[in-house]
């Protein structure tokens, strides 16, 4: 039996996500560990589609599909902020700051 | 022996994903991301999942992440730099919180947690359906009856990001 091991990792997966989002100040970092989350909860929905029906696994496709379209989205964001600041540092846009 | 070879993956995805996290460089963190995503899909395998195990290859080791270092490369950010890697009081705060999440996580998921055995299939019913339907129709039968709806507003949201992703990176429409 798969599940327990499988539910132990994708929190360890998630959490380490989590920690880079905290962590990092590149924009494109902390994209990266976004991912990341998404990924571990991507192994919960197989894992438990397992013992309880195939549906997790077509719902592992729409979170596919979602992370595709926030990838694009996000990255055109991120190349737009780079346009206006030339860096793609958080520590760098605090318009709201000031 | 399937759970020994498990862990191993799992111990790829976890050891590559805090490589990730903690290299300076941009492009060697996507390359790390690269190598948990491949373990993730070994992962699958293992779970009866192998048409998931495929997309994930496809379209989050292939897709996703060449978007990911173009864009890394187009904004030239792989060139050696300052460190982005926040400070020890930054560190500290994110120790912590990752820790109070982890230790909740795990008290959430734990064994108590579990899904009841009433309402658990029995083992190896999983397999049962595809080796009935074949691997990939046991997937597509669902989505497209039980989850045509979704499946539409999917369609509708990647046309959404594709038209967003257009506007939002050209310099002049």
């Amino acid at each position: 039996m798969l599940l327990s091991p499988a539910l132990a990792i994708s929190a360890v997966l998630f959490t380490l996500g989590v920690a880079g989002v905290l962590l990092r100040r590149n924009a494109i970092v902390i994209f990266m560990c976004v991912e990341l989350m998404l990924n571990a909860v991507n192994l919960t929905f197989v894992a438990l589609a397992q013992p309880l029906g195939i549906g997790g696994q077509v719902f592992v496709f729409f979170v596919m599909a979602v992370a595709a379209a926030e990838a694009a989205v996000g990255l055109a964001i991120i190349l737009a902020v780079y346009r206006h600041k030339q860096s793609v540092g958080l520590q760098n846009m605090n318009l709201l700051r000031d | 022996m399937t759970l020994t070879v498990f862990w191993i993956f799992g111990v790829i995805a976890m050891g590559s994903a805090l490589l990730c996290i903690t290299r300076r460089n941009p492009v060697v963190c996507a390359l790390w991301l690269v190598v948990t995503l491949f373990a993730l899909a070994a992962m699958y395998v293992m779970l009866d999942a192998q048409f998931i195990a495929a997309l994930q290859v496809l379209v989050y080791a292939g897709a996703i992440m060449v978007l990911f270092l173009f864009v890394i490369m187009l904004l030239n950010l792989g060139r050696p730099g300052p460190t982005d890697i926040k400070g020890p009081v930054g560190l500290l705060l994110a120790a912590v919180l990752a820790g109070t999440l982890l230790f909740q996580l795990r008290v959430l998921g734990g064994a108590q947690a579990l899904p009841p055995s009433a309402i658990q299939l029995p083992p190896g019913s999983l397999a049962a359906i595809q080796a009935r339907q074949g691997i990939v129709g046991a997937v597509a039968g669902p989505l497209f009856d039980t989850y045509l709806v979704p499946f539409e507003i999917a369609s509708v949201l990647l046309l959404a990001a594709i038209v967003g992703a257009v506007v939002l990176a050209k310099r002049k429409l």
